[in-house]
C-alpha cells in the first residue's frame, strides 16, 4: 500500500470523512460506489412488492399511507444514484446493469407479497433490519452519502410506524387476520434473518475497514434481535425458530440462517427475481421518451 | 445541469446542505427539490445552487504563523504568575 492510501485509511478509520472532490485509492471509489448502488437498486425494487398492494389496500387511509411510502423509497432511490453519480458511475449505467442482473439489491425484495400480513411484515420488519443498517451509514467515511442518510432514517421511521400499525390493526381483528400476520412472519423470518449478511467479523470485513460501514453483520443482527423479537413476542406471536433465545449474556443465539437461499436469491434465482427485473426493464424503456424530453428541456 | 440543495429547518437556522438534484432548468429543480426536501413541511426554505457557482476553497496557508488570532495563540500561566508574585496576591479564590 502507498503511503497516500495508507494516509487515506488511517484518516477515515479515526472517523475522518471523504467529500466529493477529495482524492481517494480507487479501490475505495469502486467499493462505495458498488455498495451504495446496491442500496439504490434496493430502494427502486423495494417498492414492487409494495406496489402490489396499492390497489388492493384494505382502506383510503392504508392505501394512501402506502402510495406515500412507495414515494419516499422512490425518492431514497433518487438521492442515493445521484450520490453514486457524484463517484463517477452515471444512473443510466446503474439501471441498466439493475435490469440486465448485473446489479445487485437487497435479499428481501425478491420475495412475492401474497397477503397484506405481509405488507405489515415488510414495513415494520423488513424496515427496523433496514433502518438498524442505515443508521449505522450517518457515519460512513463517504460524507455525501453519511448526509442523505439523515433524511432516509427521519423517513423510515414513519414507515416503521406505518407497518405497526398495520400489524396491531391486525393482531387486535379477528382470529383470522392473526394468523394471517402469524403465517407472514413465518415466511419473513428466514430472510430477515439472512437480511444483515453473513457472520464475517467486522475486522476482516473490506466494507468496515474504509469505513463506508461501521458495523459488522452479526452487530446489526443483534440489535434487531435485541429491538424486535420482544415486541414480537409483546404481541402473542411466535418467532419460528425453536432455538432462538436471550442468553444472559444479552447475545442473541438462533438457528444458523440459510447462507446458500440468500447466495441464490441475490444472484437473481429468488421466487420474484426475474418477473421484478422485467418490470424494471420494461418501463425503462417504455419511460425513456420522458427522460429524453425533460432532461433536452 | 446539477443544483446543490441547502436546506433551512426552521427560521433562524443555518442552511447546511442537503444533497443534490440533476434538473435541465431551476424551474425542474424547484419542482423535484419541493418534492423531496418539502412535503412532510420539513424545510423552512430551500436554496438551490448550480454547483458551477459554487465556489470552494479548502486550502489555507498560514505562512505567517497568524496564531495571535485564536486562543491558542495566547501563552498567559506563566505571565501571570509573575504578576501574581510581583503583586503579593494569590488567583482569586485560591486562599
Amino acid at each position: 500500500m502507498d503511503s497516500r492510501t495508507q494516509e487515506f485509511v488511517e484518516y477515515v478509520q479515526g472517523g475522518g470523512q471523504v467529500e466529493v472532490d477529495d482524492w481517494m485509492p480507487d479501490e475505495y471509489r469502486k467499493r462505495a460506489i458498488k455498495f451504495i448502488e446496491m442500496h439504490g437498486n434496493s430502494e427502486l425494487m423495494g417498492v414492487l412488492p409494495e406496489r402490489e398492494w396499492i390497489l388492493r389496500a384494505p382502506t383510503l387511509q392504508r392505501k394512501l399511507a402506502l402510495t406515500a411510502k412507495v414515494q419516499d423509497e422512490v425518492g431514497h432511490a433518487q438521492l442515493i444514484y445521484r450520490v453514486v453519480e457524484d463517484l463517477g458511475k452515471p444512473r443510466e449505467d446503474c439501471l441498466r446493469d439493475l435490469v440486465d442482473g448485473k446489479a445487485k439489491f437487497h435479499n428481501v425484495f425478491h420475495y412475492p407479497t401474497q397477503t397484506w400480513g405481509d405488507v405489515g411484515v415488510i414495513a415494520w420488519l423488513v424496515d427496523a433490519a433496514a433502518i438498524i443498517s442505515q443508521k449505522a451509514l450517518l457515519k460512513c467515511s463517504y460524507a455525501p452519502y453519511a448526509r442523505i442518510m439523515k433524511k432516509i432514517c427521519w423517513e423510515e421511521s414513519f414507515h416503521i410506524l406505518h407497518g405497526r400499525d398495520v400489524i396491531l390493526a391486525m393482531v387486535t381483528g379477528t382470529d383470522e387476520q392473526r394468523e394471517l400476520v402469524q403465517e407472514s412472519l413465518n415466511r419473513w423470518w428466514g430472510p430477515l434473518m439472512q437480511f444483515h449478511g453473513t457472520k464475517i467479523p467486522a475486522d476482516e470485513d473490506p466494507m468496515v475497514h474504509w469505513r463506508i460501514k461501521s458495523q459488522g453483520n452479526e452487530e446489526a443482527r443483534q440489535q434487531f434481535l435485541e429491538g424486535y423479537v420482544p415486541q414480537i413476542w409483546e404481541l402473542g406471536l411466535t418467532v419460528p425458530d425453536p432455538d432462538l433465545r436471550r442468553g444472559d449474556d444479552g447475545v442473541w443465539t438462533y438457528t444458523e440462517p440459510d447462507w446458500d437461499e440468500l447466495m441464490s436469491v441475490v444472484t437473481g434465482h429468488g421466487p420474484r427475481s426475474e418477473e421484478r427485473l422485467a418490470f424494471r426493464r420494461r418501463f425503462l424503456d417504455q419511460e425513456k421518451w420522458v427522460r429524453d424530453t425533460v432532461l433536452a428541456a | 445541469m446539477i443544483f446543490e440543495v441547502f436546506r433551512q429547518e426552521r427560521k433562524g437556522q443555518a442552511f447546511a446542505h442537503a444533497g443534490s438534484i440533476v434538473a435541465p432548468t431551476a424551474e425542474f429543480a424547484e419542482a423535484w427539490a419541493r418534492e423531496q426536501y418539502g412535503r412532510r413541511g420539513e424545510s423552512e426554505a430551500l436554496w438551490l445552487v448550480p454547483r458551477d457557482a459554487v465556489h470552494t476553497v479548502t486550502d489555507w496557508a498560514d505562512e505567517f504563523d497568524l496564531k495571535y488570532r485564536r486562543v491558542d495563540g495566547y501563552s498567559i500561566k506563566a505571565r501571570l504568575k509573575e504578576a501574581r508574585e510581583r503583586a503579593g496576591t494569590a488567583a482569586p479564590g485560591a486562599s
